[in-house]
């Protein structure tokens, strides 16, 4: 029982934290949210796999955050102004867009629990909202980092309801490689265009 | 030694050697040379056979056990191989005419690694993880430091994310449509999930949008591997899929929906191409064409499909290296490759410019040239199936030609006064005639193909059946 309530706490840590990654725009605040929607991704996970491939997911997510928040700080200030070329922007929006989603789970979840039976119900609307409210977050944006913060939250998602169906190694190791991917790219692809073409020694001798 | 090791772990390793120890100078003849001996390799080298040179044994063990997986490629796997790594040999030694050698070589190992390995993977269902890893790892490729990504890149890692979870669903979801053929619920919802998936990583029409951005926006050779590459795979990936779950291509309806999504895809590729004015966009719309007259043939009712997709894809390969080298080439004189930019180019670049119209018009299916053998036979198998298709896909392939007579136009559109030049270096001369020579070669003589094609169906044999 007590589990069961940690699980729907969790539910409610990932609806709190997918709304403050898609409403948030300082970036501090939406990898913080991330890490700690990873935390409440990696409980729902441990109620189908055991602790130690959970945590795999658990510390491949915050390296991952290490690495997107290490790339973004190192970024000058004129880049990190740039807006996102979406419209609608108001956070009034994106609020409503996650509602739309939350209202999703909430109706999918027991037809998914009845069609396959066992996956427990805060599995189900944890890895919905966050399937959710990934795809809605790659829908209103194009910012780099955003995109990248979409993908993971997606991604995370699709882990919780996949662990329940699935427990080779091999799949967790590879999902952690494609977690751990996602972020270093993201990270690369925020670093180009900043490098210059020539080298500062180069620039020098010219 | 086991050929997961000799197959997927080597050329990886080489590949993050090349990275990190070679200079720009010599990576594209190292990795050629690698490929190549992997290639001959397949081709000689027969996997669980025992050999006898002098007092040595020699065998090739199949399979390697990997986290409770396994890797496995059969002896079946051997001329497909050679397919594989000769095409990359190709690709690899013509980064040296491109100019962009160091790290298109060491990636493009890893990435083949990657693909290869997408095919041994025992259940292979997990090849989805193996795509997305080398979906990745085309990115540095296509986006160098120095450039501000654009939206290209961005739209295709995220739809080839998306495709991940929708096929690892359906596979486990097919499953239980095995365990229960009956339930037709199930049935309808595991279909959805693979055809979405698949959607994605195709890039079915309307999800294609990110490759003529691509070519817009990034190195033409970079864009062309990756248009080579990852098709390439996903194709043999679903032959996999057909062939395990022999119902969904019984499945009239799925069928037809893979089948209508080729023919949607070939004739907007090739009406769109017709009507662009941008070089590398008229390369992104013929192999997205080209890609729907794969899922024509994989949408066949038929016993010849496999025969047909490889038929395509083996001249592909050629076709795609041979037209984004010559890309590469012209792009350097002619940025950012639209018809006003290339202008007169055939005057100054003869060889690209020829090589860009053959190998246009070899995926365009003129006779005589690489890609005509394929388009003959999809059309006899299509014609028998629907005449309806069978002028949507002559339609698409049209818009090609015109596309291709409207690249000519602007190549040769030079001033009376200008000279006739070569300002392409030996390398290029000779990478670019030895691939046009190929286009010829495949075109007049498919047979030399046979001794692929008649063993490469053996990889499937539900569907041959």
């Amino acid at each position: 029982m007590s589990f069961e309530i940690v699980s729907w706490i969790s539910v409610v840590l990932i609806l709190v934290t997918a709304t403050t990654i898609l409403v948030s725009r300082d970036w501090r605040i939406s990898l913080g949210a991330l890490a700690i929607q990873y935390l409440a991704a990696f409980w729902l996970v441990t109620r189908h796999l055991p602790f130690a491939m959970g945590s795999v997911k658990l510390i491949t997510g915050w390296m991952v955050i290490a690495i997107i928040g290490m790339t973004r700080l190192s970024l000058t200030n004129l880049e990190q102004n740039e807006q996102d070329a979406f419209y609608p922007r108001g956070a009034s929006f994106r609020v409503i867009l996650i509602g739309i989603v939350a209202f999703v789970a909430a109706g999918a979840t027991p037809r998914i629990e009845a069609a396959i039976p066992g996956l427990g119900l805060p599995v189900i609307a944890g890895g919905i909202l966050l399937i959710g409210a990934g795809v809605a977050h790659l829908g209103v944006t194009s910012d780099l980092l955003r995109v990248s913060l979409g993908l993971l939250t997606m991604l995370s998602g699709f882990e919780i309801i996949y662990a329940a169906v699935e427990s080779a190694i091999l799949v967790t190791g590879l999902l952690a490689a494609v977690n751990l991917g996602l972020g270093v790219l993201g990270s690369y692809l925020l670093m180009s265009g900043s490098v210059p073409l020539t080298s500062p020694e180069e620039e020098d001798l010219l | 030694m086991s050929a997961p090791i000799l197959w997927i772990a080597l050329p990886f390793i080489a590949g993050v050697l090349i990275l990190f120890l070679l200079g720009e100078k010599y990576s594209a003849y190292i990795g050629g040379a690698i490929s190549v001996v992997l290639a001959l390799t397949a081709l000689f080298i027969p996997i669980d056979t025992a050999l006898l040179l002098g007092g040595l044994s020699l065998k090739i063990a199949p399979a390697i056990d990997f986290f409770g997986r396994s890797f496995e490629l059969s002896t079946a796997d051997g001329p497909l191989l050679a397919v594989i790594y000769g095409l990359a040999a190709l690709w690899f030694f013509g980064t040296e005419a491109s100019g962009t050698a160091h790290r298109f070589v060491s990636l493009g190992l890893m990435i083949i690694a990657l693909l290869t390995a997408s095919i041994a993977v025992e259940p292979f269902l997990y090849a989805a993880l193996l795509l997305e890893m080398a979906a990745m790892l085309v990115v540095p490729l296509l986006v160098p430091l120095y450039q501000r990504p654009g939206r290209g890149v961005v739209r295709f890692i995220i739809y080839q994310t998306l495709a991940m979870p929708f096929i690892l669903f359906s596979g486990w979801m097919l499953a239980g449509v095995e365990a229960s053929p009956g339930d037709l619920n199930t049935t309808l919802q595991s279909g959805v999930m693979v055809t979405m998936g698949f959607a994605f990583l195709f890039g079915v029409f309307p999800l294609y949008n990110w490759i003529p951005q691509l070519m817009e926006e990034s190195m033409p050779y970079a864009t062309g591997f990756l248009l080579w590459a990852l098709p390439t795979f996903t194709t043999i990936f679903a032959l996999g899929f057909l062939d395990r779950y022999a119902w969904l291509q019984n499945t009239p309806q799925i069928a037809n929906a893979i089948l209508f999504a080729g023919v949607i895809m070939t004739a907007t590729g090739g009406i769109f191409g017709a009507l662009q004015r941008h070089l590398g966009r008229i390369l992104g719309y013929a192999a997205i064409a080209e890609t729907g007259l794969v899922l024509v043939a994989l949408g066949l009712r038929s016993s010849e499909i496999v025969n047909i997709i490889f038929l395509t894809l083996i001249p592909r390969g050629l076709e795609l290296s041979v037209w984004a080298l010559a890309l590469s080439i012209i792009k350097r004189k002619a940025y950012p490759l639209k018809f006003s930019d290339v202008q007169g180019m055939a005057r100054k670049y003869p060889i690209a410019a020829s090589a860009i119209v053959i190998a246009h018009l070899s995926v365009a299916g003129f006779p005589l040239l690489a890609g005509f053998p394929s388009r003959l036979a999809l059309w006899q198998e299509l014609s028998v199936q629907s005449l309806i298709a069978s002028f949507w896909v002559f339609f698409g392939l049209l818009g090609l030609l015109i596309s291709a007579i409207r690249t000519m136009a602007a190549l040769v559109m030079a001033g009376e006064d200008s000279k006739w030049e070569m300002n392409e270096s030996w390398a290029q001369v000779g990478m670019l005639g030895l691939g046009v020579a190929g286009i010829f070669l495949l075109g007049l003589f498919p047979q030399v193909l046979q001794p692929f094609l008649s063993s490469l169906p053996n990889l499937f044999d539900h569907l041959v059946q």
